[in-house]
């Protein structure tokens, strides 16, 4: 075939192209990934899990966490919008998301220092849920996310991938926050933490089979 | 030429392409060939590949760009896109080859695109073969409305789909004609 016969046909009867589709399309995957992880916790008490609303003392540490995992899911959203188009790069989402790992880590190491039982306080919580919950609420954000990404022409399909696990990983964490925080802040950066960071490795490996177009 | 000269008169091209404007699409088309060209070549030489490998690279790139247009956005430079978009075919062009990817990825975008290559040569993609590969509603609808250049509801009234049909059946046709360019090579 002859490349200037291809330009002409693809040149033929040419459909004008909306604008705003790609960010229309990943707003809706946003919405479906909030709505499901809202979903779960409102029916949080009617699907039988345990909540520490009883407790008043955790309010501090439930604060702590709600900031940190809407944090991470925050910037991590301003890169899914950004990883769809290609040839697009922005730097801050990424400061911000090490920045939130960098302070909660090194509090989380104060802390242990500070504190005389090391597994008291990494023990001391729901640490069960933490690391069952979080990935099975990720995964309908997930699918939701690599819906809209394969609309767009991602072209770092690892990056791609990694981000939308942490931002599914970061709601689904958000969401177990609300119901069970823990009582330290180096329980939060290991056990919400970790998951968190799990989703977006299991994301960066699936990415490539997934995203390829 | 240099594509960044160029930049200011390639995105005006794309900006009217993506109002509809068939013309000023087709002329893009053209002058971004002849980059890919010289970029792929360059590229592709070092692996030991031919000017017709490279031609087909073009190709598959020019119907990528055809139809992810939508992912370009209006505010931006055009020329970072295209190269985003060429050097993801290109890589994934040689993951399937099985090349080294080390011997290519050393570049910078600016050197890269920055020369144009006008001698086309014919790739080794037969349309026809193709065609026959992907489901006849579709080949139908990509047959008037691309080849022969009806319009979308003179092929509605030919075909008996519906006109939104016909230009869902004409994407996933493109959509499908690269998919079987890629398994090919």
């Amino acid at each position: 075939m002859k490349t200037d016969e291809l330009i002409e046909m693809l040149g033929t009867n040419l459909e004008p192209v909306k604008g705003g589709q790609l960010r229309n399309g990943v707003l809706i995957a946003l919405t479906v990934a909030v709505g499901t992880v809202a979903a779960i916790c409102l029916t949080w008490g009617a699907l039988g899990m345990p909540t520490d609303w009883q407790s008043g003392d955790h309010f501090g540490f439930k604060a702590i966490a709600l900031i940190f995992t809407l944090g991470l899911a925050g910037a991590g959203a301003s890169v899914l919008f950004k990883s769809a188009r290609p040839g697009q790069s922005g730097r801050r989402p990424f400061v911000l998301i090490g920045l939130l790992l960098v302070a909660v880590v090194s509090a989380a190491i104060v802390a242990l220092a500070a504190s005389d039982s090391f597994t008291s306080s990494m023990m001391g919580g729901p640490w069960g849920s933490c690391l069952i919950c979080i990935p099975i609420f990720a995964v309908v954000p997930f699918v939701a996310f690599i819906w809209a990404l394969r609309k767009g022409a991602p072209t770092n399909l690892i990056l791609a991938g990694a981000i939308a696990g942490l931002v599914a990983g970061a709601l689904g964490a958000a969401a177990v926050v609300v119901h069970q925080a823990g009582d330290s802040i180096p329980f939060i950066a290991l056990w919400y933490g970790g998951p968190v960071a799990l989703c977006a490795l299991v994301g960066a490996i699936l990415g490539p089979r997934l995203l390829r177009w | 030429m240099d594509i960044r000269s160029d930049e200011p008169e390639l995105r005006t091209l794309m900006l009217a392409g993506l109002e509809g404007d068939e013309a000023s699409h087709k002329a893009l088309l053209m002058k971004l060939s002849a980059y890919l060209r010289a970029y792929f070549k360059g590229q592709l030489m070092r692996t030991g590949r031919g000017p017709a490998d490279a031609e087909d690279l073009v190709q598959e790139t020019l119907i990528a760009l055809h139809t992810r247009r939508h992912t370009y956005d209006r505010s931006q430079l055009l020329t970072p896109w295209v190269y985003a978009i060429a050097r993801y075919r290109l890589v994934d062009y040689l993951r399937r080859t099985k090349a080294s990817i080390m011997d290519v990825l050393v570049e910078e975008a600016n050197e890269v695109l920055a020369a144009d290559d006008p001698m086309a040569v014919e790739s080794t993609l037969d349309l026809e073969e193709l065609m026959a590969q992907i489901s006849p509603k579709v080949s139908q609808a990509i047959r008037y409305v691309k080849l022969e250049g009806l319009s979308v509801s003179e092929t509605a009234a030919r075909t008996g789909m519906s006109p939104s049909a016909v230009k869902v059946s004409v994407h996933r046709g493109l959509k499908a004609l690269s998919r079987l360019i890629k398994q090919r090579s």
